[in-house]
């Protein structure tokens, strides 16, 4: 029906994600706002089943295709343009995760309407939909109306709790066709494990997590030094990797492992939103960054302006002291 | 092969950024900006690929204070061709500036057929869409970002690794052309003296190109209602003193919680 709100739900490796039900949470309050239904888009091949799981959503539309078996985001953005096309939402949530990167973006030149990124809201306003987006590594909030329907919103975890969006609700469920093409111009030929790293970090209780703060690779033995004093172990985020001075295998946020330990110490780290997503729900954060507005003192619970190059061989030697 | 790489400035958000009188925008005055982080890293992937299938790559940066440091310090790296593109509005969203990339692409003598267009897979002021799929998309392309590696150019197509999710990675087939939004390069980007950065200033031209007309605006299809400073459902406790001072508060925290 037009005019209704869709969440598109987004899968890794045959189950739904929890930021798909994230987006079920907003979209049921921005459905309610506005007094229309709200509808699960399910694309795949052989995922019907997974229809009973989104009965936060009246409906749920599914397609199913063997082009769409495959994580492709330009596959799947055409297969939701082709159902937007004949059914006219008012709004489609896309989860932005690494899997679709870019369907949101695809989706919206497809059928020329508005594309929103990196929102971590909806709301009706006065009829309008607006929605917040957080940009330029977290340190500014946009918020943006579309000017034409459907908006496309690419939606960033954590708008939700993804329990909000659960429900064991039966949702209605609908079979769509989708017209693909047989010969995709991108396939995926494999997946590739993760690199086997020395230590599982997702079981650690203590993290000593280092950022572009750190400044170099010599410094990381700062850091490797505090680990080992406190019995923990040392990860990153995402630019410590990229320049090579840690493993993938170390990587903490969106691309790389998602941690919740007694304690994570983040040195340097300014807390873009992509390394947040992995670590926000530690039981105690510490930050130390030069920065007083850095990000990541929004989600610590305690912080400390300091150098961390000055701060981890003082801390180093105070807990040395303390354990005799 | 002949590889294209788009980069853009961008606003270095280690600096304080200021929000303009009008709520709209940043104040222009207060910004200083840096290369767009994941761009250094397309770039990177075009000079490896280069390296070892041979080839060029052009690099096309649209206009913007310190872009001309940009191109040469992509030349000395080594670049072949570098060019400005003049009257695309740098800003916030980058629709309308994708959009008018890709038709001064196709405008720019000796630039296409190209076999890859290679560019960061997003920048810190994405708002209202992604370059590389836009950019795909305005040239028929097929698209595939978060790339992290690219290989095995043969028969029409290439190997392109991407990044999923917990360290999982994708092997895919894309045939060519493409257009690929990086995430990381195989290698970190190289490291050029600024010698060699000075060398290339006497030795490089920058082509200065104008972009297609009409170039669209820039946020046509998106009201901006008013930019804001987060305001934090929490803030930390900070701790203040000497880093021996703090590093003792922090001993006895820890140790409070039986950390230690």
């Amino acid at each position: 029906m037009a005019g209704n709100i869709w969440v598109v739900a987004d899968q890794w490796q045959g189950r739904l994600t929890d930021i798909t039900f994230e987006a079920l949470a907003l979209g049921r309050e921005v459905a309610d706002a506005l007094q229309v239904p709200l509808e699960a888009v399910l694309l795949g091949n052989g995922c019907a089943s997974l229809a009973e799981e989104l009965g936060c959503a009246d409906t749920v539309i599914c397609a199913e295709h063997p082009a769409l078996a495959e994580p492709v985001p330009e596959t799947h953005a055409r297969a939701v343009a082709e159902l937007a096309q004949q059914r006219q939402p008012r709004a489609i949530l896309i989860p932005a995760t690494n899997t679709n990167w870019g369907a949101n973006t695809l989706l919206a030149a497809l059928l020329d309407v508005p594309g929103v990124n990196f929102a971590v809201d909806l709301k009706a306003v006065d009829g309008a939909l607006e929605a917040r987006c957080v940009l330029y590594g977290g340190k500014i909030e946009v918020r943006v109306q579309p000017r034409k329907e459907p908006a496309v919103i690419g939606l960033w975890p954590g708008a939700r709790p993804a329990d909000q969006g659960r429900s064991q609700r039966k949702p209605s469920v609908e079979q769509a066709s989708v017209s693909l093409a047989a010969e995709p111009k991108v396939r995926l030929k494999r997946y590739i494990e993760p690199e086997a790293g020395e230590v599982d970090l997702t079981r650690q209780d203590i993290l000593v997590a280092v950022g572009r703060g750190i400044q170099s690779k010599d410094n990381l033995e700062l850091a490797e030094e505090l680990a080992q004093v406190l019995g923990g172990e040392i990860c990153g985020s995402r630019p410590v990797v990229d320049q090579g001075w840690l493993p993938l295998s170390r990587q903490i946020g969106k691309s790389g492992l998602t941690v919740k330990p007694k304690l994570y110490l983040a040195l340097g780290i300014s807390g873009a939103p992509e390394h947040v997503e992995g670590m926000k729900d530690s039981a105690l954060i510490v930050a130390v960054n030069t920065d007083p507005h850095a990000p990541i003192f929004n989600i610590a619970h305690y912080g400390v302006v300091a150098d961390a190059l000055e701060l981890a061989p003082a801390l180093t030697e105070a807990v040395r002291a303390r354990k005799g | 092969m002949n590889l294209v790489v788009l980069m853009r400035m961008v606003p270095d958000v280690v600096e304080e950024l200021e929000i303009a009188s009008d709520q709209k925008s940043l104040d222009p005055e207060a910004l200083r900006l840096i290369v767009s982080e994941s761009d250094d890293h397309a770039l990177e992937e075009a000079l490896l690929l280069k390296e070892r299938c041979g080839g060029g790559v052009t690099v096309v940066a649209p206009e913007a204070p310190e872009v001309a440091d940009l191109l040469y310090t992509a030349a000395a790296k080594g670049a072949d061709r570098v060019i400005q593109l003049r009257g695309i509005e740098p800003g916030l969203g980058v629709a309308a500036m994708a959009e008018a990339c890709a038709a001064a692409l196709s405008a720019i003598p000796g630039l296409l057929p190209a076999d890859l267009v290679l560019t960061g897979t997003q920048s810190i002021e994405d708002l209202d869409g992604l370059v590389a799929p836009l950019v795909a998309r305005r040239l028929g392309w097929p698209y595939l970002g978060v790339v992290t590696g690219v290989s095995d150019v043969s028969n029409g197509t290439v190997t392109v690794i991407k990044e999923f999710q917990a360290g999982y990675r994708g092997e895919f087939q894309v045939s060519l052309p493409a257009v690929l939004g990086v995430q990381a390069a195989e290698k970190p980007p190289r490291y050029v003296p600024v010698a060699k950065v000075r060398a290339a200033m006497k030795a490089t031209r920058i082509e200065e190109f104008e972009a297609p007309q009409p170039v669209p605006e820039p946020l046509q299809d998106v009201a901006i209602v008013a930019l804001a400073k987060p305001e934090a459902a929490g803030h930390a406790e900070m701790l203040e003193g000497s880093v021996e001072d703090v590093a003792g508060k922090l001993c006895e925290l820890l140790a409070e919680r039986g950390l230690l």
